[in-house]
């Protein structure tokens, strides 16, 4: 190795260092906002368990295990607020992933079209295997090819010349969106009525009765997937500054990329089979998390995780409460915040990041 | 990793006196390469050596970005070699490459808002591992790259916020960071003022000088290659026109041919330096007493 050449003179050790460690990411800033997002998440979960469109009795919930109290918290609102926080927590990594991939703040599971292509599998297994049996395990696996087919379908169409164009990948995204939302509409006009409503759930979201074991297998895969993306993210603040600049530095550019195209195709299938489309999420939490503490992904990653949850779980509980005792789509919820939201960084955003 | 030959010349030229074998940081032995069926390099052959600054001039289109890419790895040639410290390319992997060689691109774009310190910091990359956070050794040597670019006042600002002549400079701190033997530079000084340019010159004179950076730099400034390369590579249609010191190199001759417009050559009296001219086309070359 050779020393690299540095003027003792010219660094004042620590105290130099010390006066630059707001400039950059560092250990004890990573541990404070993590600790501090995991306790926000926390309180927002008891708060969201707590809370509902009926007023149960805490202490008898917990101690009376024949009390319908017992029954409302245990069988309906905690595996609610975990479904909720999984499920954000699994948008918004996904998110961050995403735009990190097509260096673009504005990419997200739902605008790439992932998420509809996930709907609609699940659907079309819901259809066609209710009356074969076996739609339990049908309706994920569909999810997850037909997140995985719409993913590889976009990604192919947008490279150019063998070589990805981010701008081209979220224009694509789009347009499978949107045929994926026709796709859906064509399928509930020609199916028997008893299936409206789960099409409705899908299309617009929703954590309505969630079973434990929906959301052991969301969790399993949703954890999976943030330990790759957790690996990757150094490499991710690589490829901001471009695929050339980020081989350029030791990144295997091709092998990452397909890497977390997959792994988020499969987180968002996931998610979508047991909750729907929620919109949004993977596009709100990360800029957020990026306007207050920085671009790098390496704590992005975490924080989003953390922060997905956290919002998720509080937009069910509007949703829940707001017009109780009858309750609104979650997907809404994410939805009539998204929009605006999206503008705003369209606005203040869109115009430098998308001449890349 | 051996330890770097300690190069100890005290000017340009020096690097012709080292022995041949000792110094070769980068050698490219007959490249051919294209994009789709379109030839665009044919048979070029170079080797710089470890201190030494080659330009690579030439007309719009005459291949001189190919050739960086090919060097840096990132587009494969058709035929031929290129060989880093001794060892053809193909046998390092890319983060191996990465600890030897940095390239700065023409163009600096960044997604997001990095920091410049952030930026900087990214040029230790292929030396750490995936989780390791960047060490005090790491720092250290970041904020060196920022002074040695004069970069300290600006660490902490998004590098959105930067002008073009900064952000040049923001990349080539970073290239520095990842304590390169070669550097590979796409148009450094291009968009930049005068200041600026002698500036960048200046500082990779010191790197070459104190650690023996080997360099190789497209340049459309003539003058600027003439100045300050030790050997220059013209190229014209993806062919070599001509490889050698400036002062071989920049005739009216070569020039007129390559350039394909009226030219005058002459000597900077008071360095001594090849300076060359625009001549107007249609009519005679003026000269002045």
């Amino acid at each position: 190795m050779s020393e690299p050449a540095i003027n003792p003179e010219s660094v004042d050790g620590d105290v130099a260092l010390r006066e630059f460690a707001d400039a950059h990411l560092t250990r004890a800033r990573m541990a404070i906002t993590l600790v501090v997002l995991g306790a926000v998440l926390v309180v927002v979960a008891m708060v969201a368990a707590a809370f509902g469109s009926v007023h149960i009795d805490l202490m008898r919930a917990i101690a009376d295990s024949s009390s319908a109290d017992h029954a409302i918290l245990f069988g309906a609102r905690i595996p609610r607020v975990l479904m909720g926080a999984i499920v954000g927590a699994v948008l918004a990594a996904v998110g961050a992933a995403l735009q990190a991939l097509v260096r673009n703040p504005l990419a997200e599971g739902g605008i790439l079209g992932i998420s509809g292509g996930g709907a609609f599998g699940a659907i079309v297994a819901l259809v066609v295997f209710s009356r074969l049996g076996g739609a339990d395990a049908a309706v994920p696996i569909c999810a997850f090819a037909a997140s995985l087919l719409s993913t590889l379908a976009v990604y192919r169409l947008a490279l150019v010349d063998g070589r990805l164009e981010p701008f081209t990948l979220l224009l694509v995204g789009v347009i499978f969106n949107a045929f994926w939302g026709a796709a859906i509409m064509l399928v509930n006009s020609i199916v028997n009525f008893y299936f409206t409503h789960s099409i409705i759930f899908w299309l617009m979201g929703s954590f309505e009765a969630p079973t434990y074991r929906e959301v052991a297998m969301v969790t399993v895969l949703g954890f999976i997937g943030f330990a790759i993306l957790i690996a990757r993210a150094r490499d991710m603040n690589l490829l901001s500054l471009g695929d050339d600049e980020a081989a350029e530095l030791g990144v295997e550019v091709e092998a990452v990329r397909r890497t977390i195209f997959i792994v988020t195709s499969l987180m968002i299938g996931a998610a979508v089979s047991v909750s729907g489309i929620i919109s949004f999420v993977g596009l709100i939490v990360p800029h957020i998390i990026r306007t207050a503490i920085g671009a790098d992904h390496r704590m992005l990653i975490p924080a989003s995780i953390l922060g997905g949850a956290a919002f998720t779980v509080a937009a069910d509980l509007i949703a829940r409460v707001a017009i109780a005792p009858s309750e609104l789509p979650v997907g809404a919820i994410t939805a009539l915040c998204g929009g605006p939201f999206f503008i705003y960084v369209l606005r203040r955003e869109g115009r430098k990041s998308l001449a890349l | 990793m051996g330890d770097t030959e300690s190069i100890a010349h005290e000017d340009r030229g020096a690097s012709e006196c080292r022995s041949e074998s000792a110094g070769v940081a980068i050698r490219a032995i007959n490249l051919t390469a294209g994009y789709g069926d379109r030839a665009v390099l044919h048979g070029v052959s170079i080797d710089v050596h470890a201190g030494e600054l080659l330009a690579i001039v030439g007309p719009n289109g005459a291949g001189k970005s190919t050739l960086l890419r090919i060097l840096g790895g990132t587009l494969r040639p058709w035929s031929g070699t290129v060989e880093l410290e001794g060892r053809p390319l193909g046998e390092y992997d890319r983060r191996a490459i990465a600890r030897r060689l940095a390239i700065v691109a023409q163009e600096n774009l960044v997604a997001f808002r990095f920091t410049v310190l952030e930026i900087v910091l990214m040029g230790r990359a292929p030396h750490l591992g995936a989780f390791h956070f960047e060490t005090r050794h790491d720092l250290e040597i970041a904020h060196a790259a920022l002074e040695r670019f004069d970069l300290i006042g600006l660490a902490r600002r998004p590098i959105q916020e930067l002008s073009g002549g900064e952000r040049k400079r923001v990349f080539l701190a970073r290239a520095l960071a990842q304590d390169p033997h070669v550097a590979l530079l796409d148009e450094p000084t291009a968009f930049l003022d005068l200041r600026h340019v002698a500036e960048i010159f200046a500082r990779l004179r010191e790197l070459r000088l104190e650690r023996g950076l080997a360099v190789i730099a497209t340049l459309h400034d003539l003058n600027a290659a003439a100045l300050h390369a030790d050997r220059v590579l013209l190229m014209k249609d993806g062919a070599v026109a001509g490889y050698g010191t400036p002062d071989e190199v920049f005739t009216v001759e070569n020039l007129r041919a390559v350039y394909e417009t009226e030219v005058y050559v002459g000597r900077n009296p008071a360095n001594g330096a090849i300076t060359v001219l625009p001549g107007r086309i249609g009519s005679t070359v003026r000269r002045d007493a």
